[in-house]
């Protein structure tokens, strides 16, 4: 038998393609382009070669946005996947208790970045929003928008609310993957609860855990709009994070040439850290 | 190391029971000595894990006790109980490596590393795992790691009882022989109480000094694996044991004879008795052979198994299946079948009459 | 109708998961591919449906080359280990499902499903979904699923391994029963050399990712044509001891028992291959050999036991019809059947049966 050559199938891949080309290659594509050109405007292009590279990996400012960046990635995970496998250890098994805790950990989720933003906003305002005047009241001299320190707190705070949620469901769906033999058999053992933490349920949701990570790595390393709606950067610069130091030179200042720079310097941060996290995370897994 | 008894146990899942049903274990009494190997065979849904739960302590009974030497451990948890159990799929601890999960009971226990370490390597010694003590034991097969498992209970030298659920579910079947023998020497040397839980009555026959069988709650017999298969108390205990199991066919009773297919037949019992809703006669595929005369039969299939052959025929009352040795002649067509009469009971009401 | 597998191979990277097979399969036969779990069955199955392409080779089914052709092209069914059905369908919808897709007229499709049920046993249960049914039940149900549309390959992949010993014994039965006057061929996987006995038809054997032999399955388990075939179709495993011929005498290497055989084949060393049931406490058959044994554990499954011994330094596996209680350590005579020795060359190829 001749076997039937069929091309029908290239019509179905098409609007991928298309999809793709719009939503990725052909921006990436402009953002390489201007990384190496000077322009002024009217199309005019001049080559600059890896000019805009040395600049942006030598600017103070960048090193400043970096290092900012970093340290907010850091406090964060360090606080939501303890705190949200915590959470998860703590939420009910059965029972009406399982779709009640699910829905209300899914809420801040649902809604809208900016929303979020605006939402902190106003709470944490010191005169008239509930935090900051509760906090305010109890003594605290608190002032988001004046004082570093209180900036860097709330911001922590709203993403803390905002994204503990998603390491919780996901240590669920962990945890509840694990068979009761293993608890029973670590009760017969005599094993103590922490015991059980560290030897059964750790080890199982290390899968997800790992996932966790790198999704809530990724997003905080480029988190823009809720910063941008509560903090605007500010005070000073003291909560511009890469993609707000970014717009603000893209947009703001208008230096298309650095800021394409930057972005492609960005790119490549997330994408090394990942690989390596998660490079580490299953050579580990192959091993055992 | 204790002896083990089961006093008026019921136990069900629901708050309020209205029938029988609603029980998934009822009325079961049950003394197994210290030492002894026993073992729990039933279909699936018999209530035999729940059992074994209730004994483990990872369920609490709705009525009944529990009694280890003589005292009452109903309210105590798994751990107060000292038993040890083994699951159906293997429990490892993944980032452990082999030794350490050997260890792990241990340790809990605060056992000085001293001895844990001189019981490690006697218990790995003994279940041939000693070359692997180093590695990480989620690299191990399935039988390899079912060895863990069991390992863990057998360190531990304060167990009054060690549990197995279907501990050979996932072994392959050549692996399912060594482990099994495994098992059966293992008790002969270090002599614990061990209660071995399965659907499977191969398993069950060759582990046990003593088999329960167990049918929707309730237990049929208790008995040495010749008993269960030589002198069956129940219709059930004949077809759940023996591959196949044993043909059961209606009888009449009249007098003090048995009519089976028309003629009085030769059984066991003298029969006394004979109000019953439903008589039975029941005999065993090994027990029957063919012979001159007897009950008129059609041969309709016969099976060869390699070691023996199966052969399927059929009585005016129903079908017979008949076990015959692989290189015996089976006739074709018509033919006759004789039952040893030793081997042959009725059946009153699916209890045998006695 | 048939179905033929030419050369062919699959590799997973570096990894071979079958190597070079050829394998013919002929209309109305049953076969089963028989091997330890990742032999390879299931990989091979899945090329059969094409539910996996090979690395190299062709797949010919009615002398056409459906290499590479979707299995939604092919008139196949599968049944899995697990019990597949839709959670949300009736057992009438679940069955029915095929038939939906081919557009059968819905007359047609309910008296062909109101067949296959009667069948299966599962006429009073159609409206019933699958998850209120017994492990049993729902397999039935898949395997009516399979059977309702006039498949020419039908596919079983373990299906009995998640049921119970009893329910496994009942739907063996059932089964070829069901595939005779059925214009397919049905290829079944298993891990268990009963299994194969039981079925009939014909059994390749397989090991690690190689078909070892292909043939009916009675002739394939008397006459296997290597030791790794032998083993992988005994059930207990095989017993297997070097020995030495020299004339027309042949003797063990690890013992001074002496035997004649009346094969022709130059003096040297061998390996013969000792079924269990073919060392008895008793003698059997006319050439039988005694050897002395100290046991290391009895088995007894009601009527057969099962005694492992030593003798010399190797490890023995009787298996005996009868009760035979033994100690460790008893001292006791066994009875080899020589006749039914299966002799190896080094280079553990078949010989000649003795």
């Amino acid at each position: 038998m001749n076997k039937t050559v069929n091309q029908k199938a290239w019509f179905f891949v098409i609007p991928v393609f298309v999809l793709v080309a719009f939503n990725a290659i052909i921006p990436l594509m402009t953002v390489v382009n201007y990384a190496f050109q000077e322009t002024f405007g009217n199309n005019v292009f001049m080559w600059e070669g890896t000019r805009w590279f040395k600049q942006i990996m030598l600017s103070e400012r960048f090193h400043a946005s970096l290092g900012r960046q970093f340290l907010f990635t850091f406090i964060i995970l360090f606080i939501q996947i303890p705190l949200g496998i915590a959470i998860a250890l703590t939420m009910p098994k059965e029972g009406i208790g399982v779709p009640v805790c699910l829905v209300l950990m899914s809420m801040p989720l649902l809604i809208p970045w900016n929303v979020v933003g605006a939402m902190w906003n106003i709470f944490a305002l010191p005169d008239i929003g509930f935090l900051g005047h509760s906090l305010n009241a109890l003594g605290f001299d608190y002032n988001f928008t004046q004082q570093i320190g209180d900036a860097w707190f709330t911001t922590i705070l709203m993403d803390v609310w905002h994204w503990t949620s998603l390491v919780v469901l996901l240590s669920y769906a962990g945890l509840r993957s694990i068979q009761p033999a293993y608890y029973q058999a670590a009760e017969i053992d005599g094993a103590s609860r922490w015991a059980i933490f560290t030897k059964i349920e750790l080890p199982k949701m290390k899968k997800v855990l790992t996932i966790a990570i790198l999704l809530r790595f990724m997003d905080s390393f480029m988190i823009y709009t809720e910063p941008f709606v509560l903090t605007g950067g500010g005070p000073g610069n003291a909560t511009a994070f890469l993609s707000i130091d970014l717009v603000k030179m893209a947009l703001g200042q208008f230096d298309l040439g650095p800021a394409a720079a930057m972005s492609l310097i960005y790119f490549f941060i997330v994408l090394l850290v990942c690989w390596v996290f998660y490079t580490l995370m299953m050579r580990n897994e192959e091993k055992s | 190391m204790a002896k083990v008894t089961l006093k008026g146990l019921s136990h069900s899942y629901l708050k309020t029971q209205s029938s029988d049903a609603d029980w998934a274990i009822r009325g079961v009494d049950i003394d197994w000595n210290d030492g002894g190997a026993y073992a729990l065979l039933g279909p699936s849904g018999c209530g035999k894990t729940t059992l074994l739960n209730i004994i483990s302590g990872l369920i609490t009974p709705t009525k009944g006790d529990i009694l280890f030497d003589d005292k009452v451990i109903s309210g105590l948890s798994p751990v107060e109980r000292n038993i040890a159990q083994i699951f159906q799929f293997p429990v490892i601890y993944d980032t452990m490596t082999v030794y350490d999960n050997l260890a792990f009971p241990l340790r809990n226990r605060k056992v000085p590393e001293e001895e844990i370490k001189v019981k490690v390597h006697e218990i790995a010694e003994m279940l041939e795992l000693s070359s692997t003590l180093n590695n990480r034991a989620s690299g191990l097969t399935a039988d390899g790691k079912q060895k863990i498992s069991l390992g863990r209970g057998l360190v531990r030298s304060d167990v009054n009882a060690i549990m197995f659920d279907e501990p050979l579910t996932v072994i392959d079947p050549h692996l399912k022989w060594i482990l099994r023998s495994k098992l059966k020497e293992l008790h002969q040397k270090i002599n614990r109480t061990m209660i071995y839980v399965t659907h499977d009555q191969t398993e069950a026959l060759t582990f046990a000094d003593q088999v329960v069988v167990m049918h929707e709650g309730q237990i049929v017999q208790t008995g040495t694996p010749v008993d269960l298969f030589e002198k069956p108390k129940h219709t059930f205990v004949g077809y759940f044991i023996g591959s196949p199991g044993m043909n059961v066919l209606p009888c009449q009773i009249k007098g003090n004879d048995v009519i089976f297919n028309g003629k009085k037949i030769e059984t066991h019992q003298q029969i006394k008795k004979s109000n019953f809703n439903k008589t039975e006669v029941g005999v065993r595929p090994e027990f029957i052979s063919f012979s001159n005369e007897g009950i008129p039969v059609k041969v309709l299939s016969v099976s060869n198994t390699g070691r023996h052959k199966i052969v399927d025929t059929e009585s005016e009352t129903g079908k017979i299946k008949i076990i015959a040795k692989s290189n015996e002649d089976i006739p074709s067509g018509s033919a006759f079948l004789k039952f040893k009469k030793e081997y042959t009971y009725t059946y009153g009401d699916s209890w045998i009459i006695e | 109708m048939s179905l033929e597998l030419k050369n062919v191979e699959k590799k997973i990277g570096l990894d071979t998961h079958i190597y070079s097979t050829n394998l013919k399969l002929e209309k109305n036969t049953i076969n089963i591919l028989l091997g330890p779990t990742l032999s390879g069955k299931t990989t091979l199955m899945q090329i059969m449906a094409g539910l996996d392409k090979p690395t190299s080779g062709e797949i010919w089914f009615n002398n056409e080359n459906v290499t590479g052709m979707k299995v939604q092209k092919r008139n196949v069914s599968m049944v899995y280990q697990q019990f597949i059905n839709y959670p949300n369908f009736t057992v009438y919808d679940n069955i029915a499902s095929p038939l939906k897709i081919t557009g059968v007229s819905s007359d047609e499709t309910k008296q062909r499903v109101g067949k296959v049920a009667e069948l299966l046993k599962l006429s009073g249960m159609l409206n019933k979904k699958p998850n209120e049914l017994s492990g049993g039940q729902q397999q039935r149900t898949a395997l009516a699923r399979a059977l309702v549309k006039d498949s020419d390959l039908i596919l079983l992949d373990e299906p009995l391994a998640n049921l119970d010993f009893k329910l496994r014994e009942e739907l063996r039965e059932e089964l070829p029963k069901l595939f005779e006057n059925r214009d397919c061929i049905v290829v079944y996987a298993t891990t268990e050399p009963s299994e194969a006995l039981l079925l009939g038809g014909n059994t390749a054997t397989l090991q690690e990712g190689k078909i070892i032999q292909y043939g009916k399955t009675l002739d394939t388990y008397n006459k296997p044509n290597s030791l790794v075939s032998a083993q992988v179709f005994s059930d207990p495993p095989m017993n297997i001891a070097k020995i030495k011929k020299s004339g027309d005498q042949c003797s063990f290497l690890q013992n001074d028992i002496q035997w004649k055989t009346k094969l022709n084949i130059k003096d040297g060393e061998y390996k013969v291959g000792i079924r269990p049931h073919n060392i008895t406490t008793y003698k059997e058959g006319t050439n039988t050999l005694e050897i002395k044994g100290k046991v290391l554990i009895s088995e007894i499954s009601g009527s057969e036991s099962l005694i492992h011994f030593t003798n010399g330094n190797l490890n023995w596996v009787s298996l005996s019809n009868g009760v035979f209680q033994k100690n460790v350590g008893d001292e006791m005579n066994l009875y080899m059947n020589t006749d039914e020795f299966v002799y190896f060359d080094q280079n553990e190829r078949l010989v000649s049966n003795g």
